[in-house]
């Protein structure tokens, strides 16, 4: 067991602010490796020590092993908090850590080698009895419909060599097999010179829900879940914790199923596993496994009580967790609106520029997690997430409610933001109903009259 | 308005970085891009002319930009890592006071992980300071050692 004294923090952002707020807390130094682009910011200031890993580009400083091990090693740090993003789940890193003594905030290159790729984590998932979609590979016809008629309508064809939705087909009906899988078989050929297909059942109301894990490789524990199912392409916007109307099977199912995946990997340190959850037949599904601190990591410290930043630096030190399964009281509701330097009347296009103002004053039960300060430049090399305002409430709609008020009162002058989208959802009456799916924001999109304003 | 968007123009700046060519113009509807790399003496170019901001990430910056023959320039690291004078211990330093070097001069060896990079003095001119010192720290941009530049 290693006591950690200085953290070297690889990332950027309001996460690099976030780690350094428990290290402080913690008493452990900080030295932040920061890109060019970045030596004026929030969290530079904050850290004991900054060093200047590269240029602005990230494959040229955040993204790069040995600059951040050599940077680690040379300030004297004993550990390396690898954040979200960038090197966060890279098994080049953990391992490089390994072979210069230094501790890898995170778990260990096994673990990550485990939950790496899609394939192997699903393999994983099955060995473990964890829900996974139904599905399979078919070759023939006869075969499609054996399996269709054991999984049911509606299904996806998909080519095994496609992606993006290209050679894919929904069938909704069994006298619609025929004919679909005969043309997903030709497309499949004449697009990627492969026509081999597999099937899937598609799930038409899905809800994207993720399970926190908690393991110091002995004893796994959950955290509750947070739902993420408010998202624009595959980025999420609103999460919250608990997941609203969920039954209390389903939700119990999920934290069972995610405990048990963590466990049959031997998982050591905070992580989270991702489910679809199929809202007309009531099942659920295993996605992925995440082993890094996630962004929206704060909704369930709103609801737990828990510091995720300190339970993941001290699971790194060897410690055991201090706690139970029955320790971990979740209680009230967060809600987290992820704030962006965005054009939202412009296709929601990055919009980099500098802060004039940012002022978020502290209001009961809010909480925000930010890299801004007046004057602060975002850059346009990152992405363009700048703020996460968490609400906490008794209940959902008090949580709402707080989040309501941040909205009107926080102000952030100089950049374009997607406030205004935050707003409308607030005041959506689907969304304050509770358990919207994954189709909810695209569909809210269109329809939506999105204040004009500065801000 | 011309087709394209910042991400466009992104896009553009790191395919140019990648590649061998130093200079590129664009010029499309009202939208005219200069770029030039290795710090080619620009001119007030028109990249995103209604902005003031976001500066453009062109390509690494070289001593060669602006200098001036007889002033005095550093040269910066191009990375962070542990900074040697010399190939091996106990070796002459690759440059000293007063030596004279060219663009391709190599000045010192920047160590990441064991992987040794060779720098080289990206000017023209006579060595008149070793800056950094030998078996140290160096981060990004610090100044290695100083040129009187020809």
């Amino acid at each position: 067991m290693a006591a950690i004294r200085r953290i070297f923090i690889a990332n950027r952002g309001e996460i690099a602010v976030r780690i350094i707020r428990t290290c402080r807390e913690l008493g452990v130094e900080t030295v932040l490796g920061v890109s060019e682009a970045d030596r004026d910011s929030l969290g530079a200031k904050l850290a004991t020590r900054v060093v200047r890993i590269g240029p602005a580009r990230a494959t040229e400083s955040y993204l790069r092993v040995g600059t951040v091990v050599e940077a680690a090693r040379a300030t004297g740090c004993d550990a390396v908090h690898p954040g979200y993003g960038f090197l966060s789940e890279n098994r080049s890193l953990a391992e490089a850590c390994h072979e210069y003594g230094l501790i890898f905030i995170g778990p260990d290159p096994a673990n990550l080698a485990a939950v790496g790729d899609k394939l192997t984590a699903r393999s994983h998932a099955e060995a473990a009895g964890v829900p996974l979609i139904p599905g399979g590979s078919v070759e023939t016809l006869e075969e499609a419909r054996r399996l269709s008629d054991k999984m049911g309508f509606p299904l996806l064809i998909k080519a095994v060599s496609g992606g993006g939705g290209r050679g894919m087909k929904q069938v909704r009906r069994a006298d619609e097999l025929e004919e679909q899988f005969s043309l997903a078989v030709s497309e499949a050929t004449a697009a990627f010179g492969d026509g081999r297909v597999y099937m899937e059942r598609f799930v038409e109301v899905g809800r994207h829900v993720e399970v926190q894990i908690i393991s110091d490789g002995t004893s796994v524990l959950h955290a509750g879940e947070r739902d993420c199912s408010i998202r624009r392409r595959y980025q999420k916007v609103v999460e919250e914790a608990p997941a609203p109307c969920l039954s209390e099977e389903l939700r119990s199912g999920l934290h069972e199923a995610a405990v048990r995946f963590a466990r049959h990997i031997g998982y050591r340190s905070i992580g989270t596993v991702e489910f679809l959850v199929d809202v007309e037949r009531a099942e659920f599904y295993f996605l992925e496994m995440n082993a890094r601190i996630q962004v929206e990591h704060p909704v369930t410290e709103a609801i737990s009580g828990l510091d995720l930043v300190a339970s993941q630096i001290s699971i790194a030190e060897g410690k055991p967790l201090g706690f139970s399964q029955a320790d971990i009281r979740l209680e009230g509701h967060a809600i987290e609106c992820r704030l962006n330097a965005e054009d939202i009347h412009n296709d929601f296009r990055p919009a980099p520029g500098r802060v004039t103002l940012a002022w978020f004053p502290s209001l009961t039960a809010l909480r925000v997690d930010t890299h801004l300060q007046p004057g602060a430049m975002i850059p346009p090399h990152y992405d363009s997430m700048i703020a996460k305002l968490i609400a906490f409430g008794e209940s959902r709609d008090l949580a709402i409610e707080t989040m309501e008020k941040a909205l009107r009162v926080c102000a952030l002058q100089g950049v374009k933001t997607n406030k205004a989208l935050h707003k409308a959802i607030m005041a959506d009456p689907r969304f304050r109903k509770g358990g919207v799916d994954t189709n909810y924001l695209g569909g809210l999109l269109p329809n939506l009259v999105i204040e004009e304003g500065s801000e | 308005m011309s087709g394209l968007n910042r991400s466009d123009i992104f896009e553009i700046l790191s395919l140019v970085e990648n590649s061998h060519f130093t200079e590129l113009r664009i010029e499309t509807g009202d939208l005219k891009i200069e770029l030039r790399r290795d710090g080619a003496a620009s001119s007030p170019s028109a990249f995103e002319p209604a902005r003031d901001a976001a500066p453009a990430p062109v390509a690494v910056p070289k001593p060669a930009a602006s200098v001036v023959a007889g002033e005095c320039t550093a040269v910066p690291a191009p990375m962070l890592g542990i900074y040697y004078h010399a190939p091996k211990p106990g070796d002459a330093p690759f440059v000293k006071p007063g030596d004279v070097v060219s663009p391709e001069t190599v000045i010192g060896i920047i160590e990441v992980m064991k992987l040794m990079n060779h720098v080289s003095a990206g000017v023209s001119g006579i060595v008149t300071e070793i800056v950094a010192p030998s078996g140290q720290l160096i981060e990004h941009g610090d100044p290695l050692i100083r040129v009187k530049v020809a």
